[in-house]
């Protein structure tokens, strides 16, 4: 049904690239978009990004980093093997406009998402600044396809293991000190959308965030995925996945990313232990 | 002649067979446990066999109500449920859910007296006796008409034309958004009120007439509506119910803890949360549960909130008992099983813990006043009523509306001012050419019985325009 063609490991297999079989989805999909998977008949509906598309080949391109059971099984999961279900494309594309000097700036598996939106914003012919960040070198994903999708690319690790020593904001600050920038994407953990925005804001530059909250049908019909935006209720499903990041509410969404937690915990404890046996 | 009349009225009503209150209200197995034979025929016996029923004209699909239960007093259960499937692709659904009160047995001329024939009851004996012993033949299928239909949604109604369009000789295609057939029946409806496998054998007997199932399309995402007309569709059925949950915009409603009625039972029917952590999805176990809203569905929040392990469940409803829009048996089955009705009573707003979880909701009590144009009296608050209830799940439940995501991609195809599909009452024609739409995405909230009957009518309009032109 929904095969795997592809499968990497990245960052010392802490995240996993899968290459699938999804025809109509790929004759679709478009920078931004996300699918909903779900590994097999019990398991959960997780909602992840698409990283590329093959329109010819017929296939779509996931990276996830393994937090939970539901990451831990797709991980698991090897060339030639079956997801249950995959549908989309879901969420409103990315709108790729040619605004002049842009940055785009990711962080862990945003990386990822971010990558087609940064091509795009090349191709259109927009000078693309990239600011990549992770913990230590060993976790940075994607450097040299950033680099080919960018003008410019600056690194930054927590650990000062490679690139700049310390966060992105910082590069971020310099830049947007030194350059007429329009425009900024960026896409990572919660913290960095929302110190990227915060910084932003204050210099006034157009900003878009990509937005991850707990996600059920993906379509518009539970409503679980509720982020308030400039003070009001939006689906990220079907209104988003990206929004103004200048009116996300990240603490509301950092709590809402809790929700399960005890429930994530356990299950994954499960899991573990059926392992060990 | 008079005598029997007389004899028939006296025989009570049978009485359903039920898991008592106080087990039910923690387990998922279906609550009313169906008649045996002997109490079907005793029940069967009661119908007078009207020339002219009322129940038939009472019922959205025009079942042949006393020729089926003329069956079942013959002994040949296996015919009454032929008889069912003439007009009905769905009895053992329909049994189960069918507001019967205010449709066939509403009208039933024992009920004038006495009390109305067990019509539902019945009907879910026949169907249910048909699929337990598996032998029933299914209808036979005309000869291959070389056309092609694709239906959106595999709700009721979507399910109901694949049925009717099948059996006609069109080739048949529903797309179904979900990883498994059903919709509203499975996603909505709890196991306890409809058990998941009879939908799974009345999806699998439409797949035996040869209805193909392409699940995890999103219509208006995966493809569009002209793209299936592109690769040869010859016509399309709009099914996709009423898709977006309505929440109350009060303050504090994203607080975890606070679902929509749609997530929180989706959660548990579809993904089976309740066999959580056998399934992977979890849903939150309240301990104090407030439900907002009082028709069927915030019914159904209730009683699963109840069986997920809560030591309280409350209903909040603005309104009186008397303005409850669920069914009577509903709201019994509900208070049997310990559910609280606070009723004139309008929650204002939620408070969360520093964790953004919900920990009590402020409500306003409420008294009734002039009738508004519902005709139902406008609940007024009473100033200076504020009281908070200390919960921590609550689940709103007042109602859904249009899911805009296939309508958005097919500007043709008119909307009216709530979203809805403009649809020809009769045939259900949308202002696209070659596309019908019916059951919720139409009428807003309703009844499974009345999308069926909109599924129905649309049937046979396409057949209409397959065989003659639109």
């Amino acid at each position: 049904m929904f095969k795997i063609v592809n499968r990497e490991e990245m960052a010392q297999g802490t995240i996993v690239l899968n290459e699938i079989e999804a025809p109509r989805i790929a004759r679709k999909a478009k920078p931004g978009q996300f699918v909903i998977l779900q590994a097999n008949e019990k398991g959960e509906r997780i909602p992840l990004t698409m990283a590329d598309v093959d329109p010819e080949k017929g296939t779509i391109t996931i990276i996830y980093m393994i937090v939970g059971k539901s990451t831990a099984i797709f991980g698991k999961m090897q060339v030639g093997e079956d997801y249950f279900a995959v549908i989309g494309p879901l969420g409103k594309a990315t709108h790729i406009e040619k605004k002049g000097k842009v940055v785009c700036v990711g962080g862990g598996t945003g990386i990822a998402v971010l990558h087609p939106i940064t091509r795009g914003l090349k191709q259109i012919g927009n000078e693309v600044i990239t600011i990549l960040g992770s913990r230590n070198k060993d976790l940075l994903i994607l450097e040299d396809k950033m680099a080919k999708a960018s003008d410019t690319l600056y690194i930054c690790t927590d650990d000062g293991s490679r690139g700049h020593h310390g966060f992105v904001t910082d590069v971020l600050k310099d830049v947007l000190e030194k350059e007429d920038i329009k425009l900024v994407v960026a896409i990572g953990p919660v913290p960095m959308m929302k110190f990227v925005s915060k910084i932003t804001k204050e210099k006034g530059v157009e900003t878009l965030v990509s937005l991850n909250p707990i996600m059920v049908d993906g379509t518009g019909m539970c409503g679980g995925c509720r982020v308030s935006v400039g003070g009001k209720t939006k689906f990220a499903c079907v209104d988003g996945p990206e929004f103004d990041g200048h009116e996300v509410d990240y603490d509301e969404l950092s709590k809402r990313l809790q929700a399960y937690q005890s429930d994530e915990k356990m299950s994954m404890d499960i899991c573990k232990k059926a392992a060990v046996k | 002649m008079v005598e029997t009349k007389v004899k028939k009225e006296q025989t009570p009503r049978a009485k359903m067979p039920e898991q008592s209150p106080d087990v039910r209200r923690r387990n998922f197995m279906e609550v009313p446990l169906g008649l045996t034979p002997e109490m079907a025929q005793t029940e069967a016996s009661r119908c007078l066999q009207c020339k002219n029923p009322a129940c038939v004209e009472g019922c959205p699909v025009s079942v042949n109500i006393p020729g089926f239960i003329n069956k079942i007093v013959q002994g040949d259960f296996e015919g009454a449920a032929i008889t069912l499937w003439q007009k009905n692709a769905l009895p053992a659904v329909c049994g189960r859910v069918c507001p019967q009160e205010i449709q066939c047995e509403g009208k039933c001329i024992l009920g004038k007296k006495g009390t109305p024939v067990a019509i539902g009851y019945l009907e879910r004996f026949s169907a249910d006796y048909a699929r337990e012993k598996g032998t029933v033949e299914l209808p036979k299928v005309a000869s291959k008409t070389g056309k092609k239909i694709a239906v959106i949604g595999s709700g009721p109604s979507g399910l109901t034309v694949a049925g009717d369009l099948i059996v006609k000789g069109h080739d048949v295609t529903i797309f179904e958004a979900f990883h498994q057939s059903g919709g509203v029946l499975v996603y909505g409806i709890p196991e306890f009120r409809l058990p998941k496998a009879i939908v799974a054998s009345e999806v699998s007997t439409l797949e035996k007439l040869g209805v193909k199932i392409e699940t995890n399309s999103v219509v208006g995402a995966t493809v569009t509506i002209d793209e299936l007309f592109k690769e040869g569709y010859d016509a399309v059925y709009v099914g996709v119910g009423a898709g977006l949950p309505r929440f109350m915009n009060l303050p504090g409603e994203n607080l975890i803890g606070v679902f929509s009625a749609n997530e929180y039972l989706t959660r548990t029917n579809l993904m089976k949360a309740y066999l959580f952590p056998e399934y992977d999805t979890p849903v939150a176990r309240g301990k104090n549960v407030v439900v907002l809203g009082a028709g069927n569905v915030a019914m159904d929040s209730a009683r699963t909130a109840m069986r997920l392990g809560a030591e309280s469940v409350k209903v909040v409803y603005r309104r009186s008992r008397a303005e409850m829009p669920a069914r009577a048996e509903e709201l019994h089955h509900a208070e049997e099983e310990g559910i609280e009705f606070v009723l004139l009573t309008n929650p204002v707003q939620f408070f969360g813990d520093e964790k953004g979880r919900l920990c009590g909701m402020e409500c306003l009590k409420m008294e009734l006043g002039e009738p508004d144009s519902s005709g139902r009296r406008r609940p007024v608050a009473i100033a200076g009523s504020e009281y908070t209830i200390e919960c921590d799940l609550a689940v709103v439940s007042v109602g859904a509306q249009p899911n805009p995501l296939l309508t958005n991609a097919t500007p043709e195809i008119s909307l009216n001012k709530w979203g809805n599909i403009v649809a020809h009452p009769v045939t259900g024609k949308t202002t696209k050419k070659g596309v019908w739409a019916g059951g919720d995405i139409v009428t807003g909230m309703a009844t499974v019985i009345l999308a069926m009957g909109a599924g129905r009518e649309a049937a046979n309009s396409i057949h209409d325009y397959l065989t003659i032109g639109w």
